[in-house]
């Protein structure tokens, strides 16, 4: 494998839909190593900016480059989780060899990784069970597995434990704090502040398409540089 | 219902004759399903997942041709298959094959556009994931097919059971010669012109239920799968 795939370089970009503006005007570099945190109200664009960056949507104006550029070794390089996950109608197992083979690992070597990588999310013993019965924390760890199998240099997390309870946030915050410490840089949208907390080592913050600071966790929650910022951590602490 | 009961009575003192009847019914019928699955299918997949220019006019053709009337098709197959027609040469004009024929070209249209709405429904669920994944074009539709196959089973059905209702067509193309091409819609409308109303009946019933029968297996197969695979 070459020289690492970031960073990452947003080049003024745009995106609308519909003739509505979601994203205006980002320029930024996201670099390997600190835990990178994309915080905002909903709506703040959080979603989109992260399918920007992953590749699932173009930006209308602006350029998304990193520092890789053959299409095929980039996507296989990074993976997301998704706030729904989407499970195939097959065994979690299945699901997990499925991600490496789209991924071009060699057949023999599937199945070991993948039990490897369910073992990793707690999910060993669940591994014959049909992917889409399973509960709503269950199918997120798997989706966590899944891209854990293909040993991402940069895993996107959009809202990851939104609608899980307590326990299952806490196994999922796990597994993404091994992620990180396996060397993998973590790019996650949230608007959960403790999260942000737990998790983070720097925060993007996003209003209305627009990136209004970027700032060291600490620095971000002790002095925030908008007003704006201030109010939105009022209004959410509650939940934190 | 003295009639249907009197009509079931005579059906089954056909016996070799009927059971000749009943079983060229299900290997047309079900030889045209296969085939109208077999090019339907992926054809519904590739509609679903790809966006290309033309492809509404497209869907709206197909949905349209889910109302082909069985007699047209009947008659596009006779004049292509006549003897001097453009595929003449394999004289399959009043054979089963010619029959195999009329019925896939009649019930592709329904397999494929009913399949393509429950793929496309599909389609909007996975399109992201299997894109973060590195999955496309045909790998994307291959497991898209795999992932909604209880849903398709619907879409097959649906062809299934007008192949087996339909008497235009294999009338047209096969003649409902005895022995040879004779099915079970056929010897309806045979027994029916003659005046042999409750042999007529008794076959009509005879139809009816394998119809149910296949349908109910199918929907089995379906429910327990969607438990077990949520």
């Amino acid at each position: 494998m070459s020289a690492s795939i970031l960073p990452l370089t947003l080049d003024n970009i745009s995106y609308s839909s519909n003739g509505q503006s979601i994203i205006d005007g980002i320029s930024l570099a996201i670099e390997a190593g600190p835990s990178t945190i994309i915080l905002g109200a909903n709506g703040a664009g959080k979603s989109v900016l992260m399918r920007l960056m992953h590749g699932l949507l173009a930006p209308t104006t602006g350029r998304v480059r990193w520092n890789e550029p053959d299409a095929a070794s980039l996507r296989r390089r990074q993976a997301m989780v998704f706030q729904r996950p989407v499970m195939l109608r097959r065994s979690a197992l299945a699901n997990v060899v499925y991600a490496m083979a789209v991924a071009g690992v060699p057949a023999a070597e599937r199945e070991a990784q993948a039990l490897t990588a369910l073992d990793e999310v707690g999910l060993r013993q669940l591994a014959h069970r049909p992917a889409r019965v399973l509960s709503g924390g269950e199918q997120q760890r798997l989706a966590l597995a899944r891209a854990w199998a293909l040993h991402p240099e940069v895993l996107f997390l959009d809202e990851p434990t939104a609608n899980l309870d307590p326990a299952a946030v806490r196994e999922i915050e796990t597994v993404i704090k091994a992620f990180d410490a396996a060397g993998t840089k973590i790019v996650m949208a949230t608007h959960n502040l403790g999260q942000a907390r737990r998790l983070g080592d720097e925060v993007i913050y996003l209003q209305a398409g627009r990136v209004m600071e970027r700032a060291p966790i600490e620095q971000f929650f002790a002095r925030p540089a908008t007003a704006d910022a201030a109010a939105f951590m009022k209004g959410e602490l509650p939940w934190a | 219902m003295g009639a249907i009961a009197e009509g079931l009575r005579r059906v089954f003192e056909l016996d070799s004759e009927l059971w000749r009847i009943v079983l060229l019914s299900l290997e047309v019928s079900l030889s045209a399903v296969l085939l109208a699955a077999l090019l339907g299918l992926p054809l519904a997949a590739a509609l679903a997942v790809n966006r290309f220019p033309g492809r509404r006019g497209v869907v709206v053709t197909l949905n349209a041709l889910m109302g082909l009337p069985p007699v047209v098709v009947g008659l596009l197959v006779y004049l292509l298959l006549s003897r001097a027609g453009p595929l003449g040469e394999l004289g399959l004009l009043f054979t089963p094959g010619a029959m195999v024929v009329a019925q896939t070209i009649l019930i592709l249209p329904i397999i494929a556009a009913l399949a393509r709405q429950a793929l496309e429904d599909a389609w909007r669920e996975y399109d992201e994931q299997l894109r973060s994944l590195g999955a496309r074009g045909m790998q994307a539709a291959l497991t898209l097919l795999w992932d909604a196959r209880f849903s398709l089973i619907t879409a097959v059905l649906a062809g299934l059971g007008r192949a087996a209702a339909e008497v235009g067509a294999v009338m047209i193309v096969g003649g409902n010669i005895d022995g040879v091409t004779r099915v079970m819609t056929t010897a309806i409308a045979l027994e029916t012109s003659k005046g042999d109303l409750p042999l007529a009946l008794g076959l009509g019933s005879v139809l009816i239920a394998i119809v149910l029968v296949l349908n109910s297996a199918a929907q089995l197969i379906k429910d327990a799968a969607q438990r077990r695979f949520g």
